[in-house]
């Protein structure tokens, strides 16, 4: 029997890397993906665009003026001195906000300081990308109030009664990518997954030669083991690689314990195996296996949590999340590269990807010898 | 001239002919169906509903030391703000066991002395740690805190009958999206998406399966030539695509209220552009792979995940490395985001729309000829 599944295994094997276009599918895009999707899925902001209108002229307002001018984030484009200039530099997004520094602005500060007249500073922003713009603020308020707060010290006035001090775990500097590329290992390990298994009983049910695997001595469960056995594989296989380019090339800190990430990637390696032979044995030609595969690849990836968080979803679709592997493995991923989880913690995400698995290879079964016989 | 007009007649008519089998496969096959009218409706609502960058009700764990009047005092600023969900921790140990478990994105620990210090001339810490992992919502959370941190100090001030006086005061007026909410431009961008997928995976799918079926050398026999075949294709799939369209726009205003603040005839010409391009890059890929398999990796790979991640459409392109700018310039999706963005939110601003939709155009035109210059090579 175990020689019968080898050689099917084999077969598929060759199936899919004799073809010398099936072959370079399955090794150039995920790589080409992990690096470019690496660098591009930031929500940092670099070098943004702005522009000065100061009508003050003061030498406060300069000072103000060569504090966004020395930062590395900020990146002027334009200085204007009138109203209308605005809007053409923000629509066209040449610029993604204006400061504007009003009249008297230097006297109201320097004549402010025990009366309740404050200097105001306007800021416009172009909000058709909201995240966006609510970092970009953040960044423009963290450098007023560190001016304030020279300002204050330089005149000797009191300081505020309380003060915040922030610090972040697991990513100290509050870096994106190390958010995003541990969850592209997931993603890609998903992608190529489905693919394989939806993919391979399709192609032979409509190339005639699934027929003559029926009538080999092999059962419905052998044929199903060794169409289930080189998805998995190839998971592992792509899983371990973009690991390593994780690990040794973004250079995202691994805490974690590495037995704990595999035994997860084989859970969801699993239930991807499960849901893939799913849509094979449900399809009866390739584009509905690719159809299969497509419509529950892309709202697997959408409701995992690898780009925007659950949290954020309306209680409907955080309910539905619970059926999506890839939630728990992303979590797993997460967890296990930044927080240095281990088994003890992560045991709340493998049940679920163990259920899910098992459920859809049931049946997966029984649809087999169903549609079969 | 009677033969010329007999012959233009009957190309007309074969043209009509196999528009109309496009279409009846199109019918006939559940398949097409569902990506060219349940997709786009399954697509808007899983992205409509299931992306959000709105984080509301982040849970915090409040640690308050020796609780006393001020600490309750803070304790209420961020209790009235719907961005938080807070939890009282006894104690830090407890907190950080929450946090590690991930019930809590976030603990602010008053210490022991908070009262005594806030009176000092020194003033008191307030200790916040965020989970660092998802690193956008950190910021977020941070922001939030900072938020509710200057409103407490500002009510603490007024009720001492005092001012509280910060030298420079930021005052910000958020254009097009004044209320930050990210569906307004989430939203707007899934039309790119949908159309990316109807356009070039649909085409693709359905063109190499003609190329590995060898339907279409069965075509070629008949009177009709290549371009007539990529011709009704084309008028098949650029219909469907812009029922999908209108679908999704309609949506759009009707059921997710994203505010159309631009001509929607403009839309309609530019999404007609793009669709084009779209078309285009399915039949490139098809002729190119002609195998369902690989075209299917190649249409998710090269046109759906760009769409996604290298357009605009969430992460914005001037903050990625130069390299991978320079790459977004390929994606065909990059420039129809621009222009969809603009048009919903902002309006018609022509120094938006013309240089996109101009590139729109050369990418149509591109992967059109590319098509019809390699199928008809590869028949030979």
């Amino acid at each position: 029997m175990l020689n019968r599944i080898l050689a099917l295994i084999v077969k598929e094997f060759l199936a899919l890397l004799k073809d010398p276009k099936s072959r370079s599918v399955l090794i150039g895009p995920p790589l080409i993906q992990l690096i470019v999707f690496g660098y591009a899925a930031t929500y940092e902001l670099k070098d943004i665009p702005y522009a000065i209108y100061n009508e003050d002229r003061g030498a406060v307002s300069r000072t103000l003026e060569a504090v966004f001018t020395g930062s590395p984030t900020f990146h002027r484009v334009a200085t204007i001195s009138a109203e209308k200039e605005i809007a053409p530099l923000i629509d066209s997004r040449q610029v993604l906000l204006v400061i504007h520094i009003g009249q008297r602005f230097s006297e109201r500060l320097i004549s402010g300081e025990s009366t309740q007249v404050q200097a105001p500073l306007q800021v416009i922003i172009d909000g058709r990308n909201s995240n966006t713009a609510m970092v970009a603020l953040n960044y423009v308020r963290s450098i007023v109030d560190q001016f304030n707060r020279q300002w204050m010290q330089e005149r000797g006035q009191t300081a505020l009664p309380a003060y915040l001090e922030s610090r972040a775990w697991f990513n100290p500097n509050l870096e994106s990518r190390w958010f995003f590329v541990p969850g592209i290992i997931g993603m890609l390990a998903l992608i190529i997954t489905i693919l394989v298994t939806a993919m391979t009983v399709a192609r032979e049910r409509e190339q005639g030669t699934f027929d003559q695997l029926l009538v080999t001595p092999l059962r419905p469960g052998e044929i199903m083991l060794g169409k289930a056995l080189p998805g998995f594989l190839i998971g592992m296989v792509q899983g371990t690689v973009i690991l390593l380019i994780v690990t040794l090339w973004f250079r995202v800190p691994l805490l974690g314990s590495l037995p704990a990430l595999y035994c997860g990637l084989a859970l969801f390696l699993l239930s991807g195996v499960g849901i893939g032979l799913l849509i094979s044995s449900l399809a009866v030609t390739q584009q509905q296996g690719l159809l299969g595969a497509f419509l529950f690849v892309v709202p697997a990836i959408t409701l995992s949590g690898f780009a925007t968080p659950i949290a954020n979803m309306p209680p409907l679709v955080q309910a539905i999340t619970r059926i999506d592997p890839l939630r728990y493995f992303m979590v797993i991923l997460r967890k296990v590269f930044l927080e240095g989880a281990g088994f003890d913690i992560l045991i709340d995400q493998f049940w679920p990807m163990a259920l899910i698995g098992a459920g859809a290879l049931a049946l997966s079964s029984w649809l087999f010898r169903h549609r079969m016989y | 001239m009677i033969t010329r007009n007999h012959s233009r007649h009957l190309a007309a008519m074969r043209l009509k002919s196999l528009v109309r089998k496009e279409f009846l496969q199109i019918v006939r096959d559940p398949s097409s169906i569902a990506i060219a009218f349940l997709m786009p409706l399954f697509l808007l609502l899983l992205f409509g509903y299931g992306v959000s960058l709105d984080a509301d009700h982040i849970p915090v764990a409040f640690v308050a030391e020796q609780p006393s009047g001020d600490t309750r005092d803070f304790e209420a600023s961020l209790l009235g703000s719907h961005y938080f969900a807070i939890a009282p921790a006894p104690s830090m140990p407890e907190a950080e066991q929450a946090m590690r478990e991930g019930k809590v994105d976030a603990i602010v620990r008053l210490r022991a002395n908070f009262s005594e210090r806030l009176r000092r001339s020194d003033g008191a810490p307030i200790q916040i740690i965020v989970n660092g992992v998802d690193a956008n919502t950190a910021r977020l959370t941070l922001g939030y805190l900072e938020g509710a941190w200057g409103n407490w100090l500002a009510r603490r001030a007024a009720s001492n009958g005092k001012d509280l006086t910060t030298p420079v005061q930021m005052e910000q007026r958020i254009w097009f999206n004044s209320e930050m909410k990210s569906r307004n431009f989430l939203v707007p961008g899934l039309v790119a998406i949908i159309m990316t997928l109807i356009g070039a995976l649909l085409t693709a799918l359905v063109m190499a399966r003609e190329w590995e079926r060898g339907t279409l050398e069965a075509l070629l026999v008949t009177p009709v030539s290549m371009t007539e075949v990529l011709l009704g294709k084309i008028v098949a799939y650029f219909v469907l695509g812009t029922g999908g369209m209108l679908l999704t726009v309609g949506l759009a205003v009707g059921l997710f209220d994203v505010p159309l603040r631009g001509s929607f005839w403009l839309l309609w010409t530019c999404a007609s552009l793009f669709l084009l391009a779209a078309l285009g890059m399915g039949l490139t890929i098809s002729t190119l792979a002609r195998n369902q398999f690989v075209a299917g990796q190649i249409a998710i790979v090269g046109t759906f995940l760009p769409a996604f991640l290298l357009s605009g459409f969430i992460f914005d392109i001037d903050s990625m490395p130069t390299a991978v700018q320079a790459i977004t310039h390929l994606v065909v999706a990059r420039y129809f985001v621009s222009i969809v963005q603009t048009l919903f939110l902002a309006g018609d601003v022509w120094a938006i729309v013309l240089p996109n939709a101009l590139a729109l155009v050369l990418m149509a035109l591109f992967f059109l000829g590319v098509t019809w210059r390699k199928s008809r090579k590869r028949l030979e």
